[in-house]
């Protein structure tokens, strides 16, 4: 990937993380509903900040020259 | 409980432990062996951002709302997810122009402004305070929950000298000034202080992760086993419900708040700028910093609300549980880690905030003043570095001590996280100046400078006043009905607005009216010269090269002056060193032969910015110098000289990388020409050998019959037979020689027609039925129904069947020899597939049999042949874009296989010589 590629998709996945960890999208986790267990809005914030890491990591590392 | 001794020894021990990691970092440095030049350090250095807030506050917070402690978190990593980019363009900005501090970027960026970089400098240090008082406020609470029996109240402070925080505070400066400030680096890095960072980062992870650990597993069962217990207790069980409204406004500007923090922080600048070792160490820090506050936050909730089911809400500080959730259970030893990972954290926010700020007093604040004055300043002679250092440990201390008086005047009003977050406002104002600045030419000093008056003086309205009102130092009565009773002035109601807490009212304030008077004024007025120039080398920082920079300076000066003047702040070893570095670059031998053009003063500037600022060292430069103002044509002028000189140098560049390819491909030509001679040799060598053994033979056994008359007649003629064998075998091998060498040139001729392979197969086999039948081998053949019909050359194709057939009949063994020969029509292709039961091809010579001269090794004989047989049929059949192999997969005997597609191909001429060939129909199966 060029370094330009890398920003572009570093920039979506920046605008896609913000819309889904604010409103309205975070109005999806939090009335509170009850998943493996555990209340929905803490499991699903520490998922999605994880999935974020990872595409972050995923793509961070490929680039590399 | 434990005793005090143990706790201020164990913490004066690991205090000690750090300063010894800082010194091996120094010493490393020294050596030229960082020990901080790596990605992961550089990650976990980032982790100051972590302070005594994420050990006591987070834990505090998510006590009191759940899971409104993570937005914190959440935006630094939003933020990193951009830092590819933002902060790259910082680093290489602060890396070019030798910015060592946020004021001084600041500055540099709109004129190298001294007012402005005061401004950042002043705002900083007001806003920073609280953030101090946090940290010093931690700490003390933390060691009362350790030293005093459990549930006892703060004791009272009584006087400020019986204080033990006080002399915490001064202890800390006092190893602050230790650790980063033995002496004055121009480039403001402190390697050691970086690797004591990163060391007590993974201290913090792993005592936090360890509390964490003990209470969901230690005195709970699970994470599962705590939210069933807290869903018990309803007061509790709130705090996932959602009777209120999910305030979504607040959540947005606390996580904006956050992410800018994580950058505009004196901390996290000089960590993530200031102190970048390499470049490239952002891309995996990147999300290594994120991963790492993804870590820290894993237990918070856990802890918070194991501490409220085992202590009940009310009575224990929610603030202080990772401490007395262990000390309450038998685990001392445990609460004495966690202390120490909140002492870990509090003392290396403390120091790295400090020395940031420190240097920008110094720099920013101090200098611009002294300079001014006569006994320092522009006239004078003497050595400052000293000077310097004295400037910079004094600020330490003071910043340490407002710090303190903070603390003990509104410390005691306002949960720890609260605190912290006002600092975070105070910093955000910096976001359009910086940003601005970064991304728009258009920004200008006035703009800037409207900006952050505006902002901070908001902030101050409408949050720190009433963070000291509500701490009992100024009547309420303006917050509660405004100044002078005017109503819409209230401070956290401004203008009438309301329904949001006074965070996010502040921030959506000062913010705004910042950003918005930054673009107003900035476009009301335009850039100055000044201003531009310094607007394109950072705006423009990626595409300036290294070889060709605009240099905006013209005048004269003398190359004793700038010495003199390097000298008088950076010692006068470090000014001979970097003259004579730079008498090195330009190619001349003396310092006094170097050429004093605008290059040299750049570069001399820029090194002392690293040591002063940049716009005090603009000021002295221009002391030593005969300047001409430069106006807008100028400017323009120099420009388009660089552009020239630029485009020049690109020229050159892309002339010698078509040199380097056309060099490669030549060499690479050279290296296929020299393989391609050899396998010439190669083949000529095989050839005469193969044509010189029956010509041996021949010769021989004509000898024998010429010698000897007398020879019977029975052995003539035997010799007779072998002779003409040999000849027959002979020319063969003299026909395939030409054949080969008329296919591989690509002259042979092909007479395509459209061929029925089930009749060419059925034909082939009739063929060599007779040679088959001596032998006693049963050939059994498998066809489809219908013609199968392909656009080939029948002859060529015969060739291909007759040599495979042939090679199975020297092959099959002497007895129930078999040999199968099958025809599948699959979808794009047609495979005929010819096996015999005889030992087989070892997989080692699978491909190699193929090759010219090559005969099988296996099987202990040596056949007669040519060697030549597979190599002519290889062509043939990638000839019409087929292949040709041995089918690794057969367990016993061997068995080849050739494909053709339906629309042969003559290789080079797509579909062949005349009409499209019509495809055969495949029979379903």
């Amino acid at each position: 990937m060029t370094r330009g590629q890398v920003a572009q998709k570093l920039l979506a996945l920046f605008c896609a993380a913000a819309m889904v960890l604010n409103y309205p999208l975070l109005s999806l986790w939090t009335p509170g509903s009850i998943v493996f267990g555990l209340p929905l809005l803490p499991v699903a914030l520490f998922a999605i900040w994880a999935l974020l890491i990872a595409a972050m990591a995923w793509l961070l590392e490929r680039s590399g020259d | 409980m434990l005793s005090a001794p143990l706790v201020v020894g164990a913490s004066f021990a690991y205090l000690l432990l750090l300063f010894a990691v800082a010194s091996l970092g120094d010493r490393r440095a020294a050596q030229g062996r960082s020990l901080i030049d790596n990605a992961w350090v550089y990650a976990l250095s980032m982790a100051v951002y972590c302070t005594a807030w994420t050990y006591f506050g987070s834990v505090g917070r998510a006590a009191t709302s759940g899971i409104w402690f993570l937005p914190i978190y959440l935006g630094p990593t939003l933020a990193m997810v951009l830092a590819w980019m933002v902060v790259r363009k910082m680093l290489r900005i602060a890396k070019s122009y030798r910015i060592t501090s946020i004021a001084d970027f600041i500055g540099s960026r709109y004129g190298k402004s001294p007012t402005l970089a005061s401004l950042v400098t002043l705002i900083t240090v007001v806003g920073i305070v609280p953030y101090i008082a946090l940290q010093l406020k931690a700490v003390s609470v933390g060691y009362a929950v350790m030293t005093g029996p459990a549930g006892q109240p703060l004791a009272q402070q009584g006087h400020w000298w019986n204080d033990s925080t006080l002399y915490f505070a001064v202890a800390l400066a006092a190893f602050t000034v230790v650790f980063g400030t033995r002496r004055l680096d121009a480039s403001e890095r402190h390697e050691g202080m970086v690797a004591a960072i990163a060391f007590e980062s993974v201290v913090k992870l792993l005592a936090f992760l360890a509390v964490g650990l003990f209470v969901t597993y230690g005195l709970f069962d699970g994470l599962t086993d705590i939210y069933t217990r807290v869903q018990a207790v309803p007061e509790l069980a709130q705090l996932f419900g959602n009777q209120a409204p999910f305030a979504y406004g607040q959540w947005f500007s606390l996580t904006l708040l956050a992410m800018l923090s994580v950058i505009l922080l004196p901390r996290q600048f000089q960590i993530m700028v200031v102190e970048n070792v390499n470049e490239n160490h952002l891309r995996r820090a990147a999300w290594v910093f994120p991963a790492y506050l993804l870590l820290i936050n894993l237990f918070v909730l856990p802890v918070a609300l194991g501490g409220l089911l085992l202590f009940g809400s009310g009575t224990m500080d929610p603030e202080a549980f990772v401490l007395s959730l262990p000390l309450a259970h038998g685990q001392p030893a445990l609460a004495l880690l966690a202390f120490l990972g909140g002492l870990s954290a509090a003392t290396g926010m403390v120091i790295v905030e400090t020395i940031a700020v420190s240097s920008m007093v110094c720099n920013d604040l101090v200098m611009p003043l002294l300079l001014r004055s006569r006994r320092f300043g522009l006239q004078a002679r003497g050595d400052l570095t000293r000077v310097l250092l004295v400037i910079r440990r004094t600020a330490i201390f003071l910043v340490m001590l407002l710090g303190y008086l903070y603390f003990h005047l509104a410390g005691e009003a306002y949960a720890l996280v609260s605190i912290g977050l006002i600092s975070f406002a105070a910093v955000a104002q910096f976001a359009p100046a910086l940003f601005g600045g970064m991304y728009w030419r258009g920004g200008t000093r006035d703009g800037a400078m409207a900006g952050l008056l505006l902002g901070f003086g908001l902030w101050i309205y409408t949050l720190m006043l009433p963070s000291i009102a509500k701490s009992g130092w100024l009547s309420t009565d303006f917050l509660l009905a405004g100044p002078w009773g005017i109503g819409w002035l209230k401070p956290e109601q401004l203008l009438g607005l309301s329904g949001m807490d006074n965070l996010t009212h502040s921030l959506f304030w000062s913010l705004s009216a910042n950003l918005a008077a930054y673009v107003a004024v900035s476009l009301w007025r335009g850039p100055t010269t000044a201003e531009t120039s310094q607007a394109l080398l950072f705006v423009e920082v990626f595409r300036r090269s290294k070889t060709v920079e605009p240099v905006f300076w013209r005048g004269r000066t003398r190359v004793q002056d700038l010495v003199a003047l390097t000298t008088r702040f950076m010692g006068a070893q470090r000014a001979q060193r970097l003259f004579l570095d730079y008498a090195q670059r330009t190619g001349v031998q003396r310092i006094d032969q170097i050429k004093p053009d605008p290059q040299l003063v750049r570069h001399i500037e820029v090194q002392l910015a690293g040591a002063i600022g940049s716009a005090s060292a603009r000021v002295m430069v221009a002391s030593v110098a005969d300047e001409d103002a430069l106006v807008l044509d100028d400017v323009l002028q120099i420009l388009d000289e660089a552009t020239q000189l630029r485009a020049h140098s690109i020229e050159l560049e892309e002339k010698s990388a078509s040199l380097e390819r056309a060099t490669t491909e030549l060499r690479a030509a050279n290296a296929q020409l020299k393989s391609l001679d050899r396998l010439k040799d190669d083949f000529m060598s095989s050839v005469t050998h193969e044509l010189r053994t029956p010509l041996t033979s021949i010769r021989a056994l004509a000898e024998l019959m010429a010698d000897d008359p007398q020879m019977p007649d029975g052995q003539r003629q035997q010799f007779m037979r072998i002779i003409v064998t040999e000849t027959e075998r002979l020319s063969r091998l003299v026909n395939q020689v030409l054949d080969l060498a008329k296919i591989e040139s690509g002259h042979a001729q092909w007479h395509n027609t459209d061929v029925d392979l089930t009749e060419l197969l059925k034909n082939a086999v009739k063929t060599t039925a007779e040679m088959f039948h001596e032998r006693g081998t049963e050939v059994r053949l498998v066809l489809p129904a219908q013609p199968v019909v392909l656009r080939a050359d029948p002859d060529r194709l015969t060739q291909v069947v007759l040599n495979l057939l042939s090679n199975a009949a020297k092959f099959v063994p002497a007895e129930h020899g078999r040999v199968d020969v099958d025809l599948t029509p699959l979808a794009d292709r047609v495979r005929v597939t010819i096996t015999d039961n005889g030992p087989g091809v070892p997989q080692s010579e699978q491909t190699l049999i193929f090759e010219k001269f090559h005969q099988g090794q296996g099987g202990g004989y040596r056949p007669q042949g040519t060697g030549l047989g597979l190599p002519i049929s290889r062509q043939i059949v990638e000839h019409f874009g087929g292949r040709i192999w041995v089918d690794a997969q057969t367990r016993s005997g061997a068995s080849f296989v050739f494909e053709l597609p339906w629309h042969t191909m003559e290789s080079g001429n797509p579909a062949g010589t005349g009409e499209n060939p019509t495809p055969g129909h495949p029979v379903p199966t």
